[in-house]
C-alpha cells in the first residue's frame, strides 16, 4: 500500500488510476493466496486428526456396512489431493458442503451464528472503547496517581484472569443471586413464539418491530456477556491508550500549545488524543476482530449460539465442512476489518491523504 | 468545545461506572417458566436427524418416544414384555414366521390423516430401503430392499403382516419392533416431501423417501408433536390433540441445549428451567439439599466396562483377564465417583431386560489377583496402556483402576483423549485397554449378547464388528450359543440361556463390566408426574403437569 501511495504522491497524477487498479490487483492476489493457504492448512489438519469423520455422522452404533457406504458417500475413500480439489471446486461455486451436526448447509448455519457473535462483539467493543479510552487518557495524564494505579490493576486483572472463571462468577452473582440479568441464552422461552428475527441482531430487530419487551429481554440476556467481553477489551484498550498518550504528551507541540495558553482540557482531549487516535483505531479494530472470531469460552459459558461455539463444536466432532466454512468466513472478516481500519487511518491522519 | 463536552460526558460515565451496571440491570427477574410449558435443560447436541428411520442418538430417542407411536411398546410395569401401542392385538403363526397385527380403531396422525396398515407397511419399506444406522434392527429378520414389500405388507386397512425368515423367539421380534426405528410415519405427509435421487451402486432407489425433509420435519402421531428442532439450540414439542390415548397435560415442552452441569444447576435454581438433565454428582448433591428442588433417577440400559485387547499377548492370557476383574475397587467407585449416577453391575445385560443375571461376584482382591498373575507367568506384573476419554466418570474410574492395578504390580499408563478420538482408536483395535460404555440398541437381551458374546469373524476385514471383535476375542462357541438363544420360543427358557451366557462372560471374557448408568434429573418441586423411564425412548413427558 505505502509503495502505491508514494508513487501517487510523487506527482504522477496521470498514473493514479493505474496505481489504484494495481493496488486493487495486489490486494486481490494477497487475499486469494491467503484464502488458499487458509483452506489448505485447515483442510489437511482436518484430515490428519486421529478422528474418523464417519463416526461424527453415524455415531458408534452404526453397523459396518452403513459405515463403509457413508465413507464412500463422503468421498473419504479418495486420495487426499483429490478430496481437496473437489472441495475447492465446490467452494468456488458457493457450495461449502453440509454440516453433519446440524444437517444444514454450512453457510446457512453461519448466517445464523454470525449475527449472534457480531451483536455481542459490537456491544463488547463499544463498552470497551467507551470506558477504556477515557480511563487510559486519565491514567496517562495523572501518571503515577491513584487513578493510574487503579487503571493498571483493572488492566492486569483483565489480562490475567481466565474469562470462563470470571464469567461463571458473574453468572453466580448477577444471575443466580441478584437476578439482575437473565439466564444464559439469547432470549427468554416465552419469546420463542412471538418473535421472528429479521437480521439476526435481536436488539435491532426488536427495536425495528417496536417490540419493547423483546428488546428489554434481549438486553437482559446480552448485557452480562457483553460487559464481560467489554471488560477484557477495556483492559487492553486502556493500557494501549495510556502508552500512546504518554508518548504524545512528551511531544514538542504540547509544549507549544501550553505556551500559547490553551486550556489543559483542550490540549489533552483536542490535541494529544487526536494524534493518539490514529494508532488507537488499529488497536480497537484488532480487538474488535478478535471478539468477532468468536470468544469460545464466553459463548460456552453463556450458551450463546455464536460462531466460536459453532466452530469449536464442529471441530470436536470432526465436522470438517463446518470448520472450513467457518474459517473462511472468519478469515474474510479479519481481512475486511483490517482494510476498514486502514481506511479509517487515512481519514484520521491527514498525512496519509493522497494529494 | 466538542472535546470538552466529550470530556464532561466521559467523566460522568466514569463516575457512574459501577452505578451504571445497577441502572442497566433493572428489576429482579423473578424467573418462572410459563405455566403451560415444560422447559428442560438438556445436552441435545448429539441430535443429527429427527427422522425415526435414521436417528440413533440418545436425545433423539427421547424426542421420538414422545412424538411417534409404535405397533408395540415396552411395558413399563414389566420391561421384559411389550404391550400394544397402535396395535390392539397380534398373533404369531404356528411356524413362527408370520406376525399379524390388528390396529386399534379410529387412530389418527397429528395431521388428522387416519393411521392405516398401509402407513405401517410404508414405514417399514422406507426404513429398509433408506438403510440408515438403525435399519438393521428390522433388517436382521431377513428383510431387504428387494423383499420388504412382501415381508411387511398391509392385508387390509387395519391389518399389518410381518414375515420373518426364521422361527425367532417372539419376544425378540416384538422387542425389536418396539425400537424407535419402527415408529410409524404418516405416509401421506412424508410422500408430499419426497426428493428425487439418482440411483447408484450404493443406493438403488430413485427417491429419498422424504428423508431430507423428515430430518427436521415431523409426521407422527405421538402424545406431542415436533414443532421445531434448531440444531444446538432447542427442540420444541407441542401437544397433539389427535393423540389416541390420554392427552398431554402441558401445551408444550422445550428442550434447551445446555451442555454444562453447573449452568443447568444455576438455571434450575433460578427457575428458568424446570428440569436439569446432565448433572454431575456435586451439582446433584446441592440440588438434593435445596428445598425448592428435588431429584429423580432411573437405571438405563447402558453399562460401563473396561476391555482388554486380545492382540496384546499379556492381556490374552486367561488368568490375566480374570485377575483384572479382581483389581477394580467396585465399592470405592460406587461410593465416590459413581455416587448417584451408577449402580455396580457386573453382568453385560442391564437391569430390566429379559434374562438379566443379578450377580456381582467380584470384589477388590489384590492377593487373589497376584496369585492369578503368578499363574500366568507374570508375578511381577507388566506395563500396559489405557485409552480414556477426558471427562467424568471415565477419568475418575481410570485413575482408581490405575491405582488398584498398581497394587498388583501392573503399571497402567493412561492415554487421555477426546471421546471420538479414543473411539476411533478402539474401533480400529489399536488399543491395549479401553474404558467406555455400551448402550443397548433395542430393549432385548440379544442387543448386548450379540455384541459382548458373539464374534462371527475375527479377521481385520470382518463384516460384523462387535465389541468382542474390537477386542479380538475369538469365540466361535459362544457365537453359536448367542444365535441359538434367538430361536428359543419359550421366554423362560430363553432367559435361562442368556443367564448362562452372562456367567460365561463373567468368568472368561476380556470385559470387566463395572456399573450400569443411572440417569438423573434435578427438578422443580412444582412439577408433577415427571419420571425417567427404563430406556432413553421412554422418558415420557405426556403425564407431566405443574402446580
Amino acid at each position: 500500500m505505502s509503495a502505491v501511495e508514494k508513487e501517487v504522491a510523487a506527482g504522477r497524477g496521470s498514473a493514479r488510476a493505474i496505481a489504484i487498479a494495481s493496488s486493487l490487483g495486489r490486494f486481490l492476489v494477497i487475499a486469494i493466496t491467503t484464502y488458499l493457504g487458509l483452506l489448505a492448512v485447515t483442510f489437511f489438519i482436518g484430515r490428519v486428526i486421529p478422528i474418523d469423520p464417519v463416526l461424527a455422522v453415524l455415531g458408534d452404533r452404526a453397523p459396518a456396512n452403513v459405515v463403509e457406504r457413508t465413507r464412500r458417500e463422503m468421498g473419504l475413500d479418495l486420495p487426499l489431493v483429490e478430496q481437496f480439489y473437489i472441495y475447492v471446486k465446490n467452494a468456488l461455486n458457493g457450495n461449502f458442503g453440509t454440516s453433519v451436526l446440524t444437517t444444514n448447509p454450512v453457510m446457512t448455519d453461519i448466517r445464523r451464528a454470525l449475527p449472534a457473535t457480531t451483536e455481542l462483539a459490537t456491544l463488547g467493543t463499544l463498552i470497551g472503547a467507551l470506558f477504556g479510552v477515557p480511563l487510559g487518557v486519565l491514567a496517562a495524564v495523572r501518571r503515577g496517581s491513584l487513578i493510574d494505579q487503579i487503571v493498571r490493576v483493572i488492566g492486569l486483572i483483565g489480562y490475567s484472569v481466565p474469562i470462563f472463571w470470571l464469567g461463571l462468577l458473574a453468572l453466580v452473582l448477577f444471575y443466580a443471586k441478584l437476578q439482575w440479568v437473565a439466564f444464559p441464552a439469547r432470549l427468554d422461552v416465552v419469546y420463542e413464539y412471538t418473535f421472528t428475527p429479521i437480521t439476526g441482531f435481536y436488539l435491532l430487530d426488536s427495536l425495528w418491530q417496536g417490540q419493547w419487551d423483546v428488546f428489554y429481554d434481549a438486553f437482559r440476556h446480552i448485557i452480562l456477556p457483553a460487559s464481560l467481553l467489554g471488560y477484557f477489551s477495556l483492559a487492553y484498550i486502556s493500557r494501549m491508550t495510556r502508552s500512546f498518550m504518554l508518548n504524545e504528551l512528551t511531544q514538542e507541540y504540547i509544549v507549544a500549545a501550553r505556551a500559547k495558553g490553551l486550556s489543559e482540557t483542550r490540549i489533552i482531549w483536542g490535541h494529544a488524543l487526536r494524534n493518539a487516535a490514529v494508532p488507537m483505531v488499529t488497536v480497537i479494530a484488532l480487538s474488535y476482530a478478535g471478539l468477532l472470531e468468536g470468544s469460545v469460552l464466553t459463548e460456552t459459558v453463556f450458551s450463546w449460539p455464536g460462531i466460536g461455539l459453532y466452530i469449536t463444536n464442529s471441530l470436536q466432532n470432526a465436522d470438517m465442512n463446518a470448520v472450513l466454512g467457518g474459517t473462511i468466513v472468519i478469515g474474510s472478516v479479519f481481512i475486511a476489518i483490517n482494510l476498514l481500519s486502514d481506511l479509517l487511518y487515512r481519514v484520521l491522519d491527514p498525512r496519509t491523504k493522497v494529494r | 468545545m466538542m472535546m470538552e463536552k466529550f470530556a464532561l460526558r466521559s467523566r460522568i460515565l466514569l463516575a457512574g461506572a459501577a452505578m451504571s451496571a445497577l441502572l442497566l440491570a433493572g428489576a429482579p427477574a423473578g424467573a418462572v417458566t410459563p405455566a403451560d410449558t415444560l422447559v428442560e435443560g438438556f445436552a441435545i447436541d448429539d441430535i443429527i436427524s429427527m427422522d425415526p428411520g435414521e436417528a440413533f442418538e440418545l436425545s433423539t430417542a427421547e424426542v421420538t418416544g414422545n412424538t411417534y407411536d409404535l405397533l408395540v411398546r415396552l411395558d413399563l410395569s414389566d420391561t421384559s414384555k411389550v404391550k400394544g401401542d397402535l396395535a390392539e392385538s397380534w398373533t404369531v403363526s404356528d411356524d413362527g414366521l408370520t406376525y399379524t397385527f390388528k390396529l386399534k380403531p379410529g387412530l389418527k396422525f397429528a395431521s388428522g390423516n387416519p393411521i392405516t396398515a398401509a402407513d405401517v407397511a410404508w414405514t417399514f419399506e422406507r426404513v429398509i430401503k433408506l438403510d440408515k444406522s438403525p435399519a438393521f434392527i428390522i433388517g436382521q429378520f431377513g428383510i431387504s430392499g428387494d423383499n420388504v414389500t412382501e415381508k411387511a405388507k398391509a392385508v387390509d386397512d387395519s391389518t399389518f403382516q410381518f414375515t420373518v425368515d426364521k422361527a425367532y423367539a417372539p419376544s425378540f421380534v416384538l422387542n425389536c419392533l418396539s425400537a424407535t426405528v419402527a415408529s410409524v410415519v404418516d405416509a401421506k405427509v412424508v410422500k408430499e416431501h419426497i426428493a428425487a435421487v439418482t440411483p447408484s451402486a450404493d443406493y438403488k432407489w430413485d427417491n429419498d423417501f422424504g428423508n431430507a425433509w423428515l430430518k427436521t420435519g415431523y409426521a407422527g402421531s405421538g402424545v406431542f408433536k415436533l414443532r421445531e428442532w434448531r440444531a444446538n439450540e432447542a427442540v420444541v414439542l407441542e401437544r397433539n390433540d389427535n393423540y389416541y390415548g390420554e392427552k398431554a397435560k402441558l401445551a408444550r415442552v422445550i428442550y434447551r441445549n445446555m451442555k454444562e452441569s453447573s449452568g443447568q444447576r444455576l438455571a434450575l435454581e433460578a427457575g428458568d428451567i424446570d428440569v436439569a438433565r446432565n448433572l454431575e454428582p456435586n451439582d446433584l448433591d446441592a440440588i438434593a439439599k435445596n428445598a425448592d428442588l428435588t431429584t429423580t433417577s432411573a437405571p438405563k440400559g447402558t453399562v460401563y466396562y473396561i476391555s482388554l485387547n486380545q492382540k496384546n499377548a499379556n492381556l490374552a492370557k486367561p488368568e490375566v483377564r480374570q485377575a483384572f476383574k479382581y483389581l477394580v475397587d467396585y465399592d470405592a467407585l460406587s461410593s465416590t465417583i459413581l455416587k448417584g449416577i451408577g449402580e455396580i453391575h457386573q453382568t453385560f445385560l442391564p437391569k430390566g431386560v429379559l434374562g438379566e443375571l443379578d450377580e456381582n461376584p467380584f470384589k477388590l482382591d489384590v492377593a487373589k489377583a497376584k496369585e492369578l498373575l503368578a499363574k500366568a507367568g507374570l508375578p511381577d506384573g507388566f506395563s500396559v496402556t489405557m485409552d480414556v476419554r477426558t471427562g467424568q466418570p471415565t477419568t475418575g474410574m481410570a485413575e482408581s483402576i490405575q491405582q488398584t492395578l498398581g497394587q498388583a504390580g501392573i503399571k497402567l499408563e493412561i492415554i487421555p483423549g477426546d471421546g471420538k478420538q479414543t473411539l476411533t482408536k478402539y474401533r480400529a483395535r489399536n488399543h491395549d485397554i479401553y474404558i467406555g460404555q455400551w448402550g443397548q440398541d433395542y430393549f432385548d437381551p440379544n442387543s448386548n449378547a450379540q455384541t459382548f458374546a458373539s464374534n462371527p469373524d475375527n479377521s481385520d476385514a470382518a463384516k460384523t464388528k462387535t465389541l468382542a471383535w474390537r477386542n479380538a476375542w475369538d469365540i466361535p462357541d459362544l457365537t453359536k450359543q448367542t444365535e441359538a438363544a434367538l430361536l428359543e420360543k419359550d421366554a423362560g427358557k430363553r432367559a435361562d440361556m442368556y443367564k448362562d451366557l452372562e456367567k460365561k462372560i463373567l468368568d472368561t471374557s476380556p470385559f470387566v463390566v463395572i456399573h450400569q448408568q443411572l440417569e438423573v434429573a434435578g427438578l422443580r418441586k412444582n412439577l408433577k408426574g415427571f419420571a425417567l423411564g427404563p430406556s432413553f425412548d421412554s422418558n415420557f413427558v405426556g403425564p407431566v403437569s405443574k402446580e
